[in-house]
């Protein structure tokens, strides 16, 4: 059974833990904040942690150390940065998954071989394609017209 | 030289004022308004408003240029790791100071090459060992990079190693004595130099060693 460690359990790290737990994966939450347990639903059948993710007893306590991968959402962009570096380099875990909000750090992290997942970077392009496709009827329309 | 300095708590914008005082030019960065508004009162053009580990920020206090130090002084340990980071593998700064306020994080600050770093909570825990010895062994000082450490140690009457030569000692591999103080005044410590009761010796080892140096000089 594959074993994944989310840290972070907001919006994102919640639906993320609960979908792979579905996927069949043995999952690990870790939040510093006790009532984000209640994001999991009623009987969370994987393992929640109290605790911050920048302390190494923490993240050994949470099983780092055998870890298949690790997402690291809180909603720092610094802590998670952080967090990803001590993950991939300190533990060793070959797939560390970070989210980045920044998208100039993203970019700048993603560079130096940390795996990034920026939202707002993806929500420009996105936007940026939808309003680019806005265009095409309009060119039709003038061409036509 | 020019220095940015990134946190106007207590610390940055004292460091900020004697830097000035010295003739340095300094640029310093703080993020909140009610902070930023009391310093721009004093240091003028020579605060900036913003986020300290945002590109732009960093790229508005001339980071490009690039500054001769960066000193990463905020109240947020991850702040400062990515400052520090951003600062010398992005813009190649040559030389990065980082504050760690909580000593549990020194290890990450090493571990991304945040160096050197000022611990206000180790350096009060130091001065207390040293002040108020209850440990046989205190370090006095973390060579980080060159991975060394330097360590005081108080010979006492029960020690084994009173009445020996320093070559007559089986010191581990990786530790060496650097001097005894007696008296009043310390000697570098050779071959043939013997320990005495109530000798302070100061010995550099590798971090681990601690352990097999105490049980040489002191047997415990």
């Amino acid at each position: 059974m594959l074993k994944g460690l989310v840290i972070g359990c907001g919006r994102v790290g919640s639906s993320i833990a609960l979908q792979l737990h579905q996927e069949g994966w043995d999952v690990t939450v870790l939040d510093e904040n006790e009532d984000a347990l209640s994001r999991l639903g009623e009987r969370w059948p994987g393992t929640f942690i109290v605790g911050h993710g920048m302390d190494v007893d923490v993240l050994r306590g949470a099983g780092i150390e055998d870890a298949d991968a690790v997402v690291v959402a809180t909603d720092g962009d610094n802590t998670n940065i952080v967090i990803g570096q001590v993950a991939q380099k300190r533990f060793d875990v070959r797939c560390v998954v970070v989210r980045v909000l920044d998208p100039a750090r993203a970019k700048f992290y993603a560079e130096r071989g940390l795996d990034i997942i920026c939202p707002t970077r993806v929500s420009i392009d996105r936007l940026l394609d939808a309003a680019r496709a806005c265009a095409i009827p309009a060119a039709a329309k003038a061409e036509n017209g | 030289m020019y220095v940015i300095v990134a946190g106007g708590g207590k610390i940055g914008a004292n460091v900020t004022r004697s830097l000035l005082r010295l003739g340095h030019e300094v640029t310093l960065i703080e993020q909140r308004r009610d902070r930023f508004e009391r310093l721009e009162d004093e240091f003028e053009h020579q605060v900036q408003r913003g986020d300290a580990t945002e590109l732009y920020v960093l790229e508005r206090a001339g980071i490009a240029r690039p500054p001769d130090v960066v000193l990463a002084l905020t109240g947020d340990d991850e702040d400062n790791m990515i400052i520090g980071q951003l600062a010398r593998e992005k813009y190649g700064v040559p030389k990065v100071i980082g504050r760690v306020n909580d000593p549990r994080n020194q290890a990450h600050f090493d571990l991304l090459g945040i160096s050197p770093t000022i611990c206000t909570t180790s350096s009060v825990m130091a001065l207390v060992e040293h002040e108020v010895p209850e440990h046989d062994l205190i370090r006095l000082l973390d060579l980080r990079r060159e991975n060394l450490a330097i360590v005081e140690v108080q010979i006492d009457g029960a020690s084994p190693s009173v009445g020996r030569s320093v070559e007559t000692l089986a010191l581990p591999e990786g530790a060496r004595l650097i001097s005894v103080m007696r008296g009043g005044h310390a000697e570098i410590a050779v071959g043939s130099t013997v320990l005495e009761a109530g000798d302070q010796v100061l010995a550099i080892l590798e971090p681990g060693k601690e352990d097999e140096l105490r049980r040489i000089l002191l047997r415990r």
